[in-house]
């Protein structure tokens, strides 16, 4: 059993539960399935993302490094912001804007700050996470990262962040955890935090060298190679070991009114 | 109306300005140097512009964008009037960057240029100061540029719409220790005010809070540790702002 943060539908506190490796919630002395609960978003603060910290990311698109409009691979940590009109529940639609056919799923391993990190040092770093959290960073595919994806990634609902955060404790190591995407309940993508190149601590200490991050922001660690597309009405599930899965729908935008398809 | 957030005797409190002083809401009235400023408004969702002044995009060997170049800033990077702004030791081109605050009043989505600014509460200063050095050509201008924290002062004052009547023909002006070193106006903007609006909330939901950064104009001069910078714009206000260095910061 784990224990877990989440917030729920209808109130405004956060709250604890108890999670077990069948992914039943233990919560007011009652046992739950997840798909009985009804999630909120679990985190309320800054969102970053960092692109091409995957071995494999990195790898294919390095033979563009050398030329225009890059001229060099990158020194630091690439980032990026998901604002708040992103931000969306396990469970809610992920709207697919008009004129859009499909969508980039990012399957990102999200660290949750526990309190205010700044020139934090790598050795140090899991101290200052409360814990993880299961992100999908979407996209509308984009072939050129020269400058901020603002229109490709900041769209409403963009952002799923779920189901709950769970408790730094109960990852041995989050630099080894394993991220399967399924989409229709097919596996379309695998892969492993054992292939970031900056691992978590080392990406903690070089993007607070000169940010402070703020207990509630979440940093994303990258998103494997070969993201999945997907289409409207297809069910994407993200699962990272030991922390959770976390499942939305892909909808038309104009079908979704909040969270939610009317 | 303009309105401030300062720290005063212990408490924050939301102040308005009289005569060039600040009162408070208990009608004390307090000098501006005695109070230690803060954001006038808590920034949420933060869109900066870049290159959206013509001239400066091409002092900077850059034509001007088709498409509004937009990237975002965190909360760590603000801080208010008068505070101090930090020069690593290591960079040789830092410079400022005057530029026009749009507020967002109200929540906005699918807007249209004639009526943008009816989603608009009012207008702020920022100076958006950048470190050249650190520039890399990757989702550039990228964070490590433009996103440092204390690099970002805004302020002093958030000036209601109703006060500003033509938010595009407003001067602006930054000196270093009193000397001009950029001026410029809002009639020069690449995409204005209400074609910001349009586009951005073409594409997703702003709501009350965002900020947007509207660029700045040509002059672009590089600063040193103990320069006081005032990025100015008409009738708006000043923003002061000092560079310090490693003895100020680090001292660890």
């Amino acid at each position: 059993m784990s224990n877990v943060i989440m917030k729920l539908r209808g109130v405004s506190q956060l709250q604890e539960a108890r999670v077990n490796q069948e992914n039943t919630v233990e919560i007011n002395q009652r046992n739950l399935q997840v798909n009985e609960l009804s999630f909120d978003v679990p985190v309320s603060g800054t969102v970053y993302g960092t692109l091409l910290n995957y071995q494999g990311a990195y790898k294919a698109f390095e033979s563009q490094m050398h030329e225009k409009p890059y001229k060099a691979p990158p020194k630091k940590p690439v980032l990026y912001i998901k604002p708040k009109n992103t931000f969306a529940s396990h469970g809610a639609a992920i709207p697919l804007p008009e004129g859009v056919s499909e969508l980039q799923m990012g399957a990102a391993l999200g660290l949750v700050i526990g309190k205010t990190a700044k020139q934090v040092k790598a050795d140090e770093a899991l101290e200052y996470m409360k814990g993880f959290t299961v992100v999908n960073d979407v996209s509308i595919p984009h072939e050129s990262v020269h400058r901020p994806a603002v229109k490709e990634k900041a769209r409403d609902g963009f952002c799923p962040m779920g189901p709950w955060v769970m408790e730094r404790e109960a990852i041995t190591d989050p630099d080894a955890l394993n991220i399967r995407v399924f989409i229709n309940d097919e596996l379309k993508q695998e892969n492993n935090t054992k292939h970031l190149i900056r691992s978590i601590g080392t990406l903690m200490a070089d993007v607070t060298e000169f940010m402070t991050l703020y207990a509630g922001d979440v940093l994303l660690v990258g998103v494997p190679e070969n993201a999945p597309l997907a289409k409207e009405n297809d069910v994407v599930k993200i699962e990272m070991e030991g922390v959770g899965t976390l499942e939305n729908t892909i909808k038309k935008e104009n079908d979704v009114v909040g969270g939610d398809i009317i | 109306m303009k309105h401030g957030r300062v720290a005063f005797d212990g408490l924050i409190h939301d102040v308005v300005e009289q005569d060039g002083k600040v009162k408070l809401l208990d009608g004390r009235i307090v000098e501006e140097t005695d109070v230690t400023w803060l954001s006038p408004l808590e920034p949420r969702t933060v869109f900066t512009l870049g290159l959206n002044y013509a001239d400066h995009a091409k002092e900077l060997s850059f034509s001007a964008p088709k498409e509004p170049l937009v990237f975002l800033k965190g909360p760590n990077t603000f801080i208010g009037h008068r505070g101090q702004t930090y020069r690593p030791s290591d960079a040789t081109y830092m410079h400022y960057e005057c530029e026009l605050v749009v507020v967002i009043g109200k929540t906005a989505r699918h807007v249209k240029k004639e009526d943008a600014y009816d989603y608009v509460s009012g207008y702020t200063i920022a100076n958006d100061y950048v470190i050249r050095d650190y520039l890399e050509n990757y989702y550039r201008p990228n964070l490590r540029a433009k996103n440092r924290d204390s690099c970002t002062p805004i302020g002093p004052w958030f000036v209601d719409k109703e006060d500003i009547k033509d938010p595009m023909n407003l001067t602006l002006r930054t000196t270093i220790n009193g000397k001009v070193v950029q001026e410029g106006t809002t009639k020069d903007m690449v995409f204005s005010i209400p074609d910001l609006i349009e586009y951005l909330s073409g594409f997703m939901t702003l709501s009350p809070g965002d900020l947007i950064l509207t660029g700045t104009p040509k002059g672009s001069v590089d600063t040193a540790v103990g320069d006081e910078v005032i990025t100015e714009v008409e009738g708006i206000g000043q923003l002061v702002s000092t560079i310090v260095g490693e003895s100020a910061f680090n001292q660890a």
